[in-house]
């Protein structure tokens, strides 16, 4: 008898146990959606319906990724060297990388924003920003390749940028870190931030026809830490929305002590008004100090150039310019829904998601409704600019997309997961979970007027188990949802390169035919260009000796080099002679210290060398052009300073000697 | 000598092959289309009356490998004398077509065919040209193999496929020589006693 009660007990117990794990929520394996491979199931050879362009984060470059495949197709570097492509290692590049404070080799790239025209993406560039040593970059989406960088002076931290107007008039960028104006004596007590910080929000034109970027303007606010910001578009144009967190100024542990107040701030700026004050000669012009580098692709060079003018607007003196609405909570993310009227912030701590009425905005500030005024710039009261709030969609609330359905999804990053809510009634409508903690969150064109809903992406910032371990460092980790039905779908999970903040994708169409596919050798007008072999020499200037040499499947022109002295500096100009798609060649110097060079069918592009000693040198292609690609190679020889060996060149000539 | 005339249909057949024909010295007469693993998209050769185009570069730089001789327009005395000689059977139709005689139509056909016959020989020289003198120090010695392109239709050439065809010049002279031969039958059809005398 007491053998069975154990028995029962034990049964009792496991019944118990097994009631206690059947009520344990379903494993994420449970969560993918049937038919998900079908879905992303991209075949052999076929295209992906999406470029999506996926900021790289702390590498400094930007991806471009396939969906729905989550295939990557290219790395595209930006802001940090990368020897591969030779990027900064080259003599053309190298001043892409120039800043004020000299050459930057690394930088956080954070956010990525495809240019528009009418609200829509147009496919012409995609720009990017710098968090760290402020600038702003643009991609040319014919060569795929950074075309621009921009220097920002008066700012400190780039992150809410480089948000855009819905024609590309404007690309923004915002000081996250506010920081005395570069024309103001530096060398201050840091803990005199409320009275010396300054927060400045620059508005960068962008040409039409070239994309060619000019700061237009700067604002200059009370310093706080500016997020994230988006442009109004349709009934809302004119206008540009940063959020803002720091308004308690605190210049320490802001971890506490930027957390203290109930509200901070979305700041509402006229760009339509700043236009007319900048004609109006209302902006003060500082002495400033900042690079704007520019490459072409028809001399395949760049060229930094020094700027010393920035023209400054004053938001507390110049009415009607800037307003502040209060938004709980640190607010992230501000995002503008397809029609321009609804604005939502994303208050990091907030229980809650305000969503403000631009329509109610506007009549706030005609009504004068302001609750008073921070620093200067009138405060709109939050119940006058409310349109109404998410009640408890989830923890930690940081950005939001919208559909073409009028909802919107937002990603929170406590609660790890994507949230559905209706924008008009608010009601939250589905919830799907990411892993893990989500940043930020993209559905193709969800930004624009009209957004192509059919998948959401979640950029999350934890991996943990999702792949198999790599050693404590692991790569971060995307998720893509089918968001075509009533209910959020996971159909795929795919690594990323460094820390994708944001990303933008638009319809493959709208790129694939105008991707570039050779520099046409008659357009060349690199200055150390070799037309043809027939062309290729080699010239000494001084210390200087300039290599004129031509890359073809499966020879490089001259391939025997000697009069080369230490003390020299060789610059090796290659041109690749190929016309035909896909054939780069590589270039390679041993024992340089430097990259190699990748040289694009009809392009010329150069490597520095200097010799460290007397020897022969190889030299090859490190692009497995052909099936005589080992082959392609050849010898420099270096003699003693003040050696008497002439510069000789040649190829196929110099034939064995006993 | 036939000097029965040709019917106006005939007459007008023959003025729009001859205005067709001065087409044929502009428009690309023959095409080598080349497809290989690595080139998914494929190479072309045009051949015009007066020069070769298309990816000619590209071809000759992949042809060093296995020592074919590059192609260049000027080695050709072809590419010299071919635009004359379309343009002499242009007006030729032309005149045909306007003196309207059968006995014309029957010359001219015999000429024209002759023509093209002797055309397609000296293509089919060339090509057996090109694809067997290769150079004795080219990379890639395969033995036994030439590297001569089909006259017309397809032939593997290593990892190349070759496809040669017709292009539009080509096609509107073969139609030419098919609407001239209507003409000739149609006139010799219409003669009482079917001989080409009379």
């Amino acid at each position: 008898m007491k053998g069975l009660n154990t028995i029962g007990k034990a049964a009792a117990l496991a019944l118990a146990f097994g009631i206690l794990y059947g009520c344990k929520p379903k494993t994420t394996a449970t969560t993918v959606s049937a038919n998900a491979a079908e879905k992303t199931y991209v075949a052999p050879g076929q295209y992906d319906e999406f470029y999506n362009f996926v900021s790289g984060g702390f590498s400094g470059q930007l991806s471009v990724y396939g969906l729905p495949s989550g295939r990557l197709l290219r790395v595209i570097p930006v802001f940090s060297l990368d020897p591969e492509k030779g990027w900064g290692f080259s003599e053309e590049t190298k001043p892409m990388l120039n800043t004020s404070h000299g050459s930057v080799p690394w930088d956080d790239l954070h956010h990525v924003q495809l240019s528009k025209t009418d609200g829509e993406y147009d496919g012409k560039w995609v720009f990017a920003n710098a968090n760290n040593t402020p600038r702003l970059a643009r991609i040319d989406l014919t060569t795929f390749r950074t075309a621009e960088i921009l220097e920002l002076p008066n700012s400190g931290g780039n992150h809410s940028s480089p948000f855009i107007t819905e024609n590309t008039e404007y690309v923004v960028a915002g000081t996250r870190f506010s920081v005395p104006l570069d024309t103001d004596n530096g060398d201050i007590p840091i803990n005199t931030y409320k009275k010396n910080f300054r927060g400045t929000l620059s508005f960068v034109s962008v040409n039409k026809e070239s994309g060619n970027m000019d700061i237009a303007f700067q604002i200059e606010t009370p310093g706080v830490n500016f997020d994230l910001s988006r442009a109004g578009k349709g009934k809302s144009h004119g206008w540009f929305f940063f959020s803002t967190y720091n308004t308690e100024q605190a210049n320490t542990l802001l971890e506490v002590n930027a957390s203290k107040n109930d509200k901070d701030f979305i700041l509402a700026v006229n760009w339509k008004k700043a236009e007319e004050y900048l004609k109006a000669g209302k902006g003060k012009k500082l002495n400033v100090r900042y690079l704007h580098n520019k490459y072409s692709d028809e001399t395949h060079s760049s060229v930094s150039e020094t700027k010393n003018e920035v023209i400054v607007l004053d938001s507390k003196e110049l009415e009607g310019l800037c307003y502040f609405i209060p938004c709980p909570k640190s607010p992230h993310g501000v995002d503008v829904d397809p029609t321009g009227e609804y604005i939502v912030g994303s208050g990091k701590l907030a229980a809650l998601i305000p969503v403000f009425s631009f329509g109610k905005m506007q009549k706030a500030i005609a009504d004068k409704a302001f609750e008073g005024e921070f620093a200067g710039i009138p405060v709109i009261k939050y119940e006058a600019a409310l349109h109404g709030e998410v009640e408890k969609p989830g923890l930690g609330p940081l950005h939001t997309e919208f559909d073409d359905k009028g909802n919107a999804i937002t990603s929170f990053f406590v609660s790890s997961e994507l949230v559905k809510w209706n924008v008009k009634d608010l009601n939250i409508i589905d919830r799907v979970p990411t892993y893990y903690s989500v940043g930020h969150l993209m559905i193709p064109g969800g930004d624009t007027k009209s957004p192509d809903a059919k998948y959401v992406v979640a950029y999350n910032k934890i991996t943990k188990d999702r792949y198999l371990p790599t050693g404590p460092e692991l790569s971060q980790s995307a998720q893509l949802y089918d968001i075509s039905g009533d209910k959020m779908q996971l159909i795929l999970d795919f690594p990323t390169i460094g820390e994708p903040h944001y990303a933008q994708a638009i319809r493959a169409e709208k790129i694939k035919d105008k991707s570039l596919k050779i520099f046409r050798l008659e357009d060349n007008k690199h200055p150390y260009f070799s037309k043809g072999e027939g062309e290729t020499k080699v010239v000494r200037e001084g210390n200087k000796v300039h290599v004129y040499m031509t890359a073809i499947r499966s020879h490089l022109t001259p391939d025997n080099i000697e009069g080369i002295k230490m003390g020299d500096e060789v610059y090796f100009h290659v041109t690749n002679l190929e016309q035909d798609w896909d054939i780069p060649h590589g270039f390679a110097v041993k024992g340089a210290d430097n990259g190699e060079l990748l040289i694009m069918p009809g392009e010329t592009q150069t490597l520095k060398w200097v010799p460290d000693r007397v020897g022969i040198f190889p030299i090859y292609c490190t692009d497995f052009c052909s099936a005589l690609h080992q082959e392609m190679s050849g010898y420099v020889r270096v003699s003693p300073k003040g050696s008497s060996v002439p510069i000789s060149f040649s190829t196929g000539t110099n034939q064995p000697a006993d | 000598m036939n000097w029965q005339p040709i019917k106006p249909s005939a007459r007008i057949l023959l003025w729009i092959c001859g205005l067709s024909l001065f087409l044929v010295i502009i428009l690309p007469i023959w095409r080598i289309e080349l497809d290989a693993p690595q080139y998914p998209e494929g190479l072309r050769l045009y051949i015009h009356s007066n020069r070769l185009a298309g990816d000619v570069d590209i071809i000759n730089g992949l042809n060093h490998y296995i020592g074919m001789k590059t192609l260049h327009a000027e080695d050709f005395i072809e590419f010299t004398v071919l635009p004359y000689v379309i343009g002499f059977f242009g007006v030729a139709f032309l005149i045909t077509g306007f003196i309207a005689r059968k006995s014309l139509v029957y010359i001219l056909w015999v000429l024209f065919v002759l023509f093209g016959i002797i055309a397609m020989a000296d293509f089919w020289r060339w090509e057996y040209n090109y694809g067997h003198d290769l150079d004795p120090a080219a990379a890639i010695k395969v033995p036994g193999m030439a590297y001569q392109p089909p006259l017309i239709g397809f032939k593997q050439l290593l990892n190349f496929g070759a496809y040669s065809i017709p292009d539009t010049g080509g096609i509107i002279f073969i139609i030419c020589g098919l609407m001239l031969t209507y003409c000739a039958f149609t006139a010799w059809k219409s003669s009482p006693d079917k001989t080409l005398q009379s």
